[in-house]
């Protein structure tokens, strides 16, 4: 009895949006909140955001990039395909302030995570400004969703293909700059992006939320596997994150420990590759 | 049914257990099957005809549930393996488990009278014959499918699969309840499944004894983790009781520099890679990535540090250490387990105590470096302290570092419901003698209120908490009335 997949579509080269059947996260989900599915039975657990609810429908949605075997395999089902099983909601839900100004900050596949949390925010009444990066115009995702949300949305592109041309931290310096009182900064993206958008915040003494992706295992606090250091202590992300004081995380050890199972991870792709050929192959050879 | 009224009864006069055949330890490092082999009926025969049924019978109050141990014995001397199958599944219905990761030279058989060490006599093989017990019903498809009672209308949630989860759920549904068991985790077992090695405890065995419960009638919904996919006053106000048996998940780190860096593990993260995800059969078999281990370091000394160890021997390492702060005479671990892994190779190092994990350059393990020390004065409990010798530091070269020092309650359900009482040290639940927490229609049991101890505590505990349950379900009282006849003997600690 798996989680069916309703609706699928490709937002970007390699960045897929699903919603999927799952009644009670959709009833109890919360922005920050993520889940851990499985495609198959031998397959890994993967920590994925929740992007958006549907409580009627009884369905989340799910925004991810292919990058890897699970993400793969998860591209090669369709609407009407089940996934494995999915487990959630997980981790601490975002605490979201009333009243205040908020500059939510992704970058990437961060945007999706953006989404819930500018819904949230403007639900709670606050005056919310999205800074949403890309690395070039056909990879930015969800930008109208979140326009259609936010009082104010910037989008910088690296390669100037759309929006400003540039980093997210340097339009988050030009609104500093053109004196907007940011009661908060909210980011969640690339680990290097995250920690310069806390570098840029921190001498102005903006209180700073990381949204942490340590690897995971069991997402319960059973493991220590997403372990990450916070103002010199060691936190499970999976429960007591993953957002954090951005100001206290140890990026470096965190795109270190990220970094440890890359040979490994490739190797798992190459051979689903070769088997996914092997397969093709045999079927051709059969005439099917 | 044989002639029980039979008055003779040869006994086996032999000093020592019947040997149980195991695979070689040049084999079985090179695989992840059981070690044991089991005994055949002659071997369980033999065996059992050593018990010389003696009047105290003191072994059955050190096994935690009880087991009429004279009595199945019997009836394996007697060739009834069905009926004493029967008597053992009167207290414990996982025999085929108990019988393999019982601690039981400290439980039944330490207390047996046949056992005289310094006679050189062992005691009853109680354990492996309750092991026969469990392989047999399992190979002769022989299912003690327990009575049900009526439906009752009351509905009940487990929440934890482990073995005090596992038990209660069985004995409430027996009762005629209608049981919901919850687990966070996609697989049901709890430590059985995620913890165990395979080469200890096939999975196929807990697998067939979880699909009998739910022969019976049980559910099971996986992947919730309640406490987060829903509250526990949310599961009260859908079920008449609760009972949570939610262990001790949460590992315990030491708190020394470098514990952080790549390829340090607690042991739960190495097992369940290993064993819950299939690690060991990465790539092609699972997607679960382990790290190819050139040199590892186990720390503790416990089961767990002991499973740790052993697995990674099936890795192929260079070679696997084993670090503990105390002497030997203190390791936790099941004595049989200590040995294999002496078999299999596991380099033991004694009074030897981890004060830093050192960077390889690269953010990776490269070397641990731990303390020497010796036994030092008798403390108030009379035994010799370890203290450090003072200058004298070991490096062991080595590129990964299991954890494996312990683990305390995990508080991903307790975390939103104040009202439910706990230790404030441990984190524990408190209970009352009826296995009731401060909120009346919340019983725990296993783990989770002993802290880390074993399989068969957390069962009896199960037991006598699904007794108390039913008795409040029904009356509202979970005490047992004076005189009442009850079904749960020996003590349980807390
Ligand atoms: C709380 C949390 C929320 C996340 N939300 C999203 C999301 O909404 N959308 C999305 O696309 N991704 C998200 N991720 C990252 C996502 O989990 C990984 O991309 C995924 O596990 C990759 O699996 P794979 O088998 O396809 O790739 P793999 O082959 O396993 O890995 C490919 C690359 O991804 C990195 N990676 C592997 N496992 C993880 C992991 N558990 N967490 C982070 N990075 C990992 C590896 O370092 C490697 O570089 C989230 C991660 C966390 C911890
Ligand atoms: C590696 C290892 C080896 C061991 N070897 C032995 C041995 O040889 N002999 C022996 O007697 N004992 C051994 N033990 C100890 C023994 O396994 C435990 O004492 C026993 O399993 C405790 O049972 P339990 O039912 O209390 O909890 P567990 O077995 O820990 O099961 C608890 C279950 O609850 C689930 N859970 C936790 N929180 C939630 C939640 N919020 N919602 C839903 N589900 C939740 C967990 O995922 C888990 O499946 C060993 C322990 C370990 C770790
Ligand atoms: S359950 Fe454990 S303690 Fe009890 S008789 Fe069996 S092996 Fe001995
Ligand atoms: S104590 Fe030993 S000899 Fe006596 S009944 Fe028990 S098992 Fe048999
Ligand atoms: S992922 Fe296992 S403890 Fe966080």
């Amino acid at each position: 009895m798996g989680n069916k997949i309703v609706y699928s579509k490709e937002l970007a080269p390699q960045t897929k949006l699903i919603e999927v059947e799952a009644d009670h996260i959709a009833r109890r989900g919360k922005a920050g909140q993520f889940i851990i599915l499985r495609v198959n039975d031998e397959g890994e657990r993967i920590p994925l955001t929740i992007a958006n609810r549907n409580p009627d429908q009884g369905t989340i949605t799910l925004v991810y990039q292919v990058v890897g075997k699970t993400t793969e395999m998860l591209a090669a089902l369709d609407v009407g395909d089940e996934i494995h099983d999915l487990a959630g909601p997980l981790g601490k839900a975002t605490e979201i302030p009333t009243g205040k100004t908020v500059v939510c900050v992704g970058g990437g596949i961060g945007n999706a995570v953006v989404w819930p949390q500018v819904q949230a925010l403007k639900a709670a009444g606050n005056r919310t400004i999205a800074i949403l990066g890309a690395r070039n115009k056909s990879l930015l995702i969800l930008e109208e969703e979140i326009r259609a949300l936010a009082d104010e949305t910037i989008i910088t592109t690296d390669d100037g293909s759309y929006g400003k041309k540039g980093m997210v931290t340097h339009a988050l310096d030009e609104l500093i700059e053109r004196g907007e009182k940011i009661d908060e900064v909210i980011t969640i993206g690339p680990v290097v992006m995250m920690k310069f958008v806390c570098k840029t915040t921190q001498p102005h003494g903006i209180p700073t939320q990381a949204s942490l992706n340590p690897i995971m295992v069991d997402g319960t606090g059973m493991c220590g596997a997403c372990r990450v250091t916070v103002g010199g202590e060691t936190r499970f992300a999976c429960v007591e994150g993953p957002e954090f004081d951005g100001h206290q995380v140890d990026f470096d050890e965190l795109i270190t420990r990220l970094n440890y199972y890359k040979p490994e991870e490739q190797v798992s792709l190459n051979e689903y590759h070769r088997c996914r050929l092997e397969t093709a192959a045999d079927n051709f050879t059969r005439g099917e | 049914m044989a002639d029980t009224s039979s008055p003779k009864r040869e006994i086996n006069k032999s000093k020592t257990k019947i040997p149980m055949r195991e695979q070689a330890p040049g084999d079985r490092i090179f695989n992840f099957e059981e070690v044991p082999l089991g005994y055949n009926e002659i071997e369980a025969t033999q065996e059992a005809l050593r018990c010389i049924q003696c009047k105290d019978k003191p072994c059955v109050a050190g096994c935690p549930v009880g087991i009429d141990i004279p009595a199945f014995l019997k009836l394996v001397g007697e060739k009834d393996y069905e009926g004493a199958l029967r008597k053992i599944k009167e207290k414990n219905f996982l025999p085929a488990i108990c019988g393999r990761v019982c601690p039981q030279e400290d439980q039944c058989e330490m207390v047996c009278t046949l056992n005289k060490p310094a006679k050189g006599r062992e005691p009853g093989g109680v354990g492996r014959v309750e092991r026969f017990l469990g392989d047999y019903a399992m190979e002769h498809d022989l299912t003690i499918t327990p009575e049900v009672a009526p439906p009752t209308g009351k509905k009940v949630a487990i929440i934890g699969s482990g073995p005090a989860g596992l038990t209660a759920a069985s004995d409430l549904a027996q009762k005629g309840h209608d049981v919901t068991v919850f687990e966070a985790l996609h697989k049901p077992g709890g430590v059985l499944f995620y913890g165990i090695p395979q080469f200890r405890l096939p999975k196929e065995i807990l697998v067939r004894e979880i699909d009998g419960l739910k022969d019976m009638g049980v559910k099971f919904v996986m992947n919730y983790p309640v406490g987060k996919a829903e509250s526990l006053n949310s599961i009260r106000d859908r079920f008449d009781a609760v009972m949570i048996g939610t262990g001790a998940g949460l590992p315990w780190f030491l708190g020394i520099p470098g514990e952080n860096l790549n390829g340090v593990y607690s042991a739960n993260e190495f097992l369940t890679r290993v064993n819950l995800m299939g690690g060991y059969k990465f790539p092609g078999g699972a997607d679960t990535p382990v790290k190819k281990i050139k040199r590892i370091a186990v720390i503790g000394a416990g089961n767990t540090a002991m499973d740790s160890a052993r697995t990674a021997k099936r890795l192929q390492p260079e070679v696997v250490y084993l670090v503990y702060r105390r002497s030997r005479l203190e390791m936790p671990a099941r004595i049989e387990e200590i040995h294999h892994a002496e078999q299999e190779g596991v380099d033991f190092n004694l009074l030897h105590s981890p004060i830093e994990i050192v960077d390889d350059g690269k953010g990776a393990v490269g070397a641990i470096l731990c303390q020497e020390m010796e036994l030092g004065e008798p403390d108030a409990s009379g035994r010799r302290r370890p203290v450090p010798i003072e200058g004298k530091v070991k490096e062991f070269a080595v590129d990964t570092v299991v954890i494996a020092i312990g683990q305390g309650p995990n508080p991903l359900l307790t975390a939103d419901v104040p009202e439910l009482e706990r230790d404030p040290r441990k984190g524990i639940i408190k209970t009352n003698e009826w296995m009731q927490s401060s909120l009346p229609d919340c019983f725990a049991a296993g783990d989770i209120v002993t802290g880390g101890a074993t399989v068969i505590l957390a069962m009896g505990q199960g037991r006598k908490a699904a007794d108390a349950m039913h008795r409040y379900l029904m009356t509202g009282d979970p005490a047992r009335k004076d005189g009442e006849a009850g079904d749960v003997c020996g003590n349980f600690p807390g």
